[in-house]
């Protein structure tokens, strides 16, 4: 129940595999028992991923009618890179509508945080990892000031964050000074960011298969301590079924992205970094307080959890995020100019986020939503612009799915309160 | 000399701006007893409780804890004293499910990591001797029935072994069966020598019950009673406060316990 978004990939690689019916009835058993876990969580207006699964289905299925290009490996390997940048600046904005909050400053950070990296490397000389860190402690900073007056001052972050908006920006255009455009080194660390490519196959797939090995490692190991202890278990067929569906998506992601280029650096720092802060929000300490304290500032209160030093960790993780996003959105166009960081960059993250399936009254979402919902984002962007759609329509339809993304939230949250009342 | 009793409130006062909520309030809980506090609404139960529990600080007035002045100044000190509470509101987080909420602020870890194997497997063990109808555990505690949720709050005060236990209104939402429950449950813990401190408007059960009685009107002290001397018509005029020969805070008033 806990590992979401896990169970519904197993549970739609299951449904797909289930109608080749290639493995007979060990398969169908596990089948049905996924199915019946999935039953149980819809009756209690849990959706977790799925509608969102069904969203992206639709519009590559739609795109790929209207132009037989867009599926290709070229395409999507362009979409997985241009969703790093928003990606990473919507994984923080994760964090904060875990909260309940929202954070509006995330766009003016990320572009303070490129203007201070090129400032600093390029009319500065200062190295470039050092520049690079700079630039990253920078948003950690914006964002740990905005999470403490927030904390302290019990203003909405989004009131708070808004001052932030303009404040970030103003110090922007003061550390770009007033030859506004900056060009990055063509070849350096910071380009190599989006532009680095591993063109040796073997990389993809290796890390394939480590993804798959480890999840059914770590299952295998649940499982095996939780039999010892005579404690409720998966089924061996759910683990394998499990970790079957995430190497069968696994794998022909690395087998598309090798026809092109290869695994893209940039797509492979955004798993790794979705995947590690999904680790920390569900399986530490620090990631439960989170939740608890979007689920209830009263009641984290009388738990003696520490509000205002959660609060502040939370906006200052957004302001990281929003800062390493920045640099990768610089990397892609190799220059930081005035208009870093501004336009439809802070809402494209927001709802990213909120399509992904982050909830926005607080407490329910997880990571990978920004993946997702990016992904969702960046195909309806990238679809737009191979057919030639005018931007205008692209528009309304990004609006229309983050709308239905909402209401869906809306009636979720609806449909569990009224069972509780039962 | 016996023993002092595990918690005693001497002359506590508590103020919310210009209000005068508590008013040198006195109240002693020993071990394997159950108090009742009775009072009107608003005659200061909920905020004493707060006060005990560390979430409203006491202004004025001493707090001891087996004989020996102690400060609860945040709800970490009174859980480590011992001190366990169940708010009326119950304070759950709705969006983590039961064992989540059990493990709030004190998760098992192992490797740094959150052990949830061994939280679901003390939460199975606690509950199964709290209630027969145990809730799905990894549901959010949003689809659990008030019942359920009231049991899961309870579950999570006894989770540090406490040795007083404060329950600010259990039974006001339950239907009778999960009332008998509660109740049932309340009485194994003073047998097992757990000082219980039961607000409830419902005579029967404080009847039932509780050991002694102590009245709270208007945020004073308005009398002790021992339950099973004193009938209930003397403690409801002492609640509405239509009496004059109920001591009000007497010195004595151990005496007449």
């Amino acid at each position: 129940m806990r590992r979401a978004t896990e169970n519904e990939q197993a549970d739609d690689a299951a449904a797909a595999g289930g109608g080749t019916a290639v493995r007979g009835h060990t398969v169908s058993g596990a089948l049905r028992s996924c199915g019946a876990a999935l039953r149980r969580r819809f009756r209690a207006g849990d959706l977790g991923s799925l509608p969102i699964v069904l969203v992206l289905a639709t519009v590559w299925i739609v795109f790929q009618c209207l132009n037989g290009n867009f599926l290709s490996p070229r395409n999507l390997s362009n979409i997985s890179v241009d969703i790093v940048g928003t990606g990473l600046i919507a994984v923080g904005i994760v964090f904060v509508l875990l909260l309940g909050e929202l954070d509006l400053s995330v766009g003016s950070i990320s572009g303070l945080a490129a203007a201070v990296f090129a400032v600093l490397n390029v009319n500065n000389g200062v190295p470039e990892w050092l520049a690079l860190i700079l630039a990253v402690l920078t948003g950690t900073a914006a964002g740990a000031v905005q999470g403490y007056s927030c904390a302290r001052t019990r203003v909405p972050a989004f009131v708070l964050t808004l001052a932030g908006l303009l404040t970030w920006n103003g110090v922007m255009l003061a550390v770009l000074g007033t030859n506004g455009t900056v060009n990055l080194d063509e070849h350096g660390l910071v380009a190599d960011l989006t532009d680095y490519y591993f063109t040796n196959d073997a990389v993809a797939y290796c890390l394939a298969a480590v993804c798959a090995g480890a999840v059914f490692t770590f299952s295998y190991l649940d499982r095996r301590r939780r039999t010892a202890a005579g404690m409720p278990h998966r089924t061996l067929r759910h683990i394998a079924l499990r970790t079957g569906a995430i190497a069968v998506v696994a794998f022909v992601s690395a087998y598309l992205l090798n026809r092109f280029q290869g695994l893209p650096l940039a797509l492979l720092i955004f798993l790794a970094v979705v995947a590690g802060l999904d680790v920390l929000l569900r399986h530490t300490h620090y990631g439960r307080q989170v939740y608890a304290l979007g689920g209830g500032v009263e009641a984290a209160r009388r738990a003696s959890l520490n509000v205002i030093g959660i609060r502040t960790a939370v906006l200052a993780v957004s302001g990281t995020m929003a800062a390493i996003g920045g640099l990768f959105l610089a990397s892609r166009i190799t220059s930081v100019s005035q208009t870093s960081g501004s336009g439809v960059l802070l809402l494209n993250a927001i709802a990213a986020a909120v399509i992904g399936g982050t909830s926005l009254f607080g407490g329910r979402g997880t990571t990978w939503s920004a993946v997702l919902g990016m992904l969702v984002i960046q195909s309806i962007s990238s679809g737009m612009a191979i057919t030639d759609t005018p931007s205008a329509a692209q528009l309304v339809i990004t609006g229309g799915v983050l709308f239905a993304a909402v209401v869906i939230d809306a009636l979720s949250r609806r449909s569990q309160e009224a069972r509780g009342r039962a | 000399m016996p023993a002092p009793p595990l918690l005693a409130l001497r002359g506590v006062c508590k103020r919310f701006g210009a209000v005068e909520v508590l008013k040198d309030v006195d109240l002693e809980i020993h071990a394997g007893q159950v108090v009742a506090l009775l009072g009107d609404n608003g005659a200061g139960k909920s905020t004493l409780v707060k006060v005990i529990s560390g979430v409203a600080p006491a202004d004025k007035g001493v707090i001891e804890w087996e004989g020996r002045a102690v400060h609860i100044r945040r709800p970490h000190d009174a859980r480590d004293l011992g001190i366990a509470t169940v708010h009326q509101d119950l304070a759950l987080c709705l969006n983590l499910d039961v064992v989540g909420n059990l493990f709030l602020g004190r998760e098992i870890r192992r490797f740094g990591f959150l052990d949830e194997m061994a939280m679901e497997s003390r939460t199975i063990e606690l509950l199964g001797r709290l209630t027969r109808a145990v809730p799905e555990l990894r549901a959010p505690v949003v689809s659990l029935s008030t019942g359920q949720r009231q049991t899961v709050a309870i579950a999570r005060s006894l989770l540090g072994d406490p040795r007083v236990l404060l329950l600010d209104e259990p039974t006001a939402a339950l239907g009778f069966e999960q009332t008998t429950e509660i109740l049932d449950l309340v009485d194994a813990l003073r047998d097992r020598g757990m000082g219980v401190l039961l607000i409830s408007h419902n005579l029967g059960d404080v009847k039932a019950l509780a050991d002694r009685a102590a009245v709270l009107r208007l945020g004073r002290n308005n009398g002790f009673f021992n339950v099973n001397t004193v009938s209930q018509e003397q403690i409801i005029a002492s609640v509405t406060g239509a009496t004059d020969n109920v001591p009000r805070r007497g010195t004595s008033y151990e005496a007449r316990w």
